[in-house]
């Protein structure tokens, strides 16, 4: 019982300011914006459009798109980093977690601000490669498309999807790779009989932390996307800034956030399946 | 073979890491208001003008002050949660932790809506308060994963010891304790005000009339004149997260040292 009163103040924060917000604001998804009141009879019309309208439909398609291309990426340039820290770093591993984790507590405005200054018309790409006389004019087509997001974000999540992968292959009992070893498999069938499977926990880990907050972000496509690059959390802004329509855009981070669950709950099931099916 | 691969992965791995970000301060020392190669020539105009800037110190503050709370605050949640999940056990331990470690995965935005939505129908208006409390939300889970792993290493048997020494258990603390653990709070102090000062998404819903730093650079980006002071601006905060950070992981090794728990490098 002491634990839970210890608990109960950090425990009640969250309670008082997430779960109740995100419960009131599935509730108003339910109601209507009339100008600028709200109607508070129950509705689905909300949720009608969401489904129904063609752009609402392209910008979840792309945010979903957008984020699966983000965390493959992520996770395939992670993956070897993670590996070759836990495996072949025998001293400073504390020194190479902490330089890779650096990049990701700085200001995230910054960083996307910097892929803008870089991929820019007249960016530090462009300006290069104009003075060195390789292009005549500037490539547009480096920055404002989908793209330029997939950089960015890319970039952005790198550090955070390293530490699930490197703690799980951590975890593993090196007599294992050794008794692989010991029974005949190279170094090519042993990575892929006993330290992949193994390391699939940190491996979804890493997929989920990426994919799930990536549905959510807007700056990085309002800095860099141009209007190809847009996705549903712009529009959700939108509805919550301009548009001040809050009822719709309660019901398409509902939808949003509800389409990334099923995806995941998905991935987490065939990435299992596919896992245990090795061996 | 092999090894020498992944060490030249390894490398240019941390060059794409850093490489980007390192763009901002080569610029900020520019003397030309156009960012593009080459570079002019050396000058320092464009902090100079950051010191004329009212706009930019009033969000200093408003920065500092969220930082400050959000930082105290979270940590105190920190201590809290991380000290029941390591000391006992309780009721629905493994779901109540999980939950409050959600902020760390959900989006940023649904966690701004969802305050936003709140907070204006019960009639609060936006205000640096508001940012804090988002700020905290999303900090004490950081706050927790910190002080847990230097709580876990901690000796019950100095605290045993104290009591039967005729010490209260608030003495107790205050004097076995929090001496032993003081540099993983430390840590975790330095940690959630890095966070705090550099938050954008949160701050750019919650903050109404009185920006937080980056709520003024993303303000300034649509003026292409200020182009340059926002690249100094922007290199400042870099190295103050930069210091701040390493400080943090300063006082982070040494909790674990005090601990015994040295090996453990997350």
């Amino acid at each position: 019982m002491r634990g839970f009163a210890l608990m109960s103040p950090t425990f009640f924060y969250a309670l008082l300011l997430l779960a109740v917000p995100v419960a009131v604001t599935i509730t108003f998804s339910f109601w209507t914006q009339t100008y600028l009141d709200l109607d508070t009879t129950f509705t689905l019309a909300n949720y009608q459009e969401v489904w129904s309208k063609p752009i609402y439909r392209v910008l979840m398609f792309r945010s979903l798109t957008i984020a699966a291309i983000v965390t493959a990426v992520t996770v395939i340039l992670a993956y070897p980093l993670a590996y070759y820290i836990s495996f072949h770093v025998k001293e400073r591993q504390a020194l190479w977690i902490f330089l890779i984790t650096i990049p990701f507590w700085t200001s995230y405005l910054l960083r996307i601000f910097a892929w803008k200054l870089i991929l820019g018309y007249n960016g530090v790409i462009n300006s290069t490669l104009m003075e060195l006389g390789i292009i005549g004019e500037p490539l547009e087509f480096i920055l404002h498309n989908a793209n330029a997001v997939v950089m960015t974000l890319s970039h952005a999540w790198l550090p955070f999807a390293i530490l699930p992968i490197f703690v799980s292959l951590q975890k593993i009992d090196r007599s294992l790779l050794e008794a692989a070893n010991d029974l005949g498999d190279g170094p090519v069938m042993r990575f892929l009989r006993v330290t992949l499977p193994l390391s699939l926990p940190g491996v979804i880990a890493a997929s989920l932390i990426v994919f799930i907050p990536t549905i959510g972000d807007y700056v990085t496509p309002r800095l860099v996307g141009g209007s190809d690059g847009l996705m549903i959390a712009n529009m959700i802004q939108v509805q919550f800034g301009k548009a001040n329509n809050w009822p719709l855009g309660a019901a398409l981070a509902m939808t949003s956030m509800l389409l990334v669950t099923a995806v995941s709950v998905a991935f987490i099931l065939v990435a299992r399946f596919l896992g245990g099916r090795v061996r | 073979m092999k090894i020498k691969f992944l060490t030249i992965y390894a490398v240019g791995f941390m060059i794409f890491l850093y490489l980007p970000v390192l763009f901002l301060p080569i610029f900020s020392f520019n003397d030309s208001a156009i960012v593009a190669f080459p570079l002019k020539g050396f000058t320092l105009q464009w902090y100079e003008n950051l010191a004329n800037e009212p706009g930019m110190h009033q969000a200093l503050i408003n920065s500092l002050k969220v930082g400050i709370a959000t930082s105290v605050i979270s940590t105190i949640l920190g201590i809290c949660g991380a000290r029941a999940v390591t000391r006992y056990e309780f009721f629905a331990k493994k779901s109540i932790t999980s939950f409050v470690m959600l902020p760390l995965v959900l989006p940023e935005i649904l966690v701004a809506i969802s305050m936003l939505v709140v907070l204006l129908q019960l009639g609060f208006s936006l205000s640096l308060i508001s940012v804090a409390l988002g700020h905290i939300l999303m900090c004490v889970p950081f706050s927790m994963a910190i002080l847990i792993s230097s709580f876990e290493g901690f000796d019950q048997s100095l605290e045993e010891a104290s009591m039967d020494l005729g010490e209260g258990p608030l003495m107790t603390f205050f004097r076995v304790t929090l001496p032993v653990v003081a540099p993983g709070i430390v840590s975790s102090l330095l940690i959630t005000f890095t966070i705090s000062l550099d938050e954008f998404i949160v701050a750019f819903f919650l903050s109404g009339t009185e920006p937080t730093l980056p709520i003024f650079i993303w303000g300034q980006l649509r003026f292409i004149a200020k182009l340059p002071n926002i690249l100094a601006l922007g290199s400042l905060m870099l190295l103050a997260s930069f210091i701040l950070l390493c400080a943090a992981e300063y006082f982070r090794r040494r909790a674990q040292r005090r601990t015994g728990t040295e090996d453990s490098v997350i």
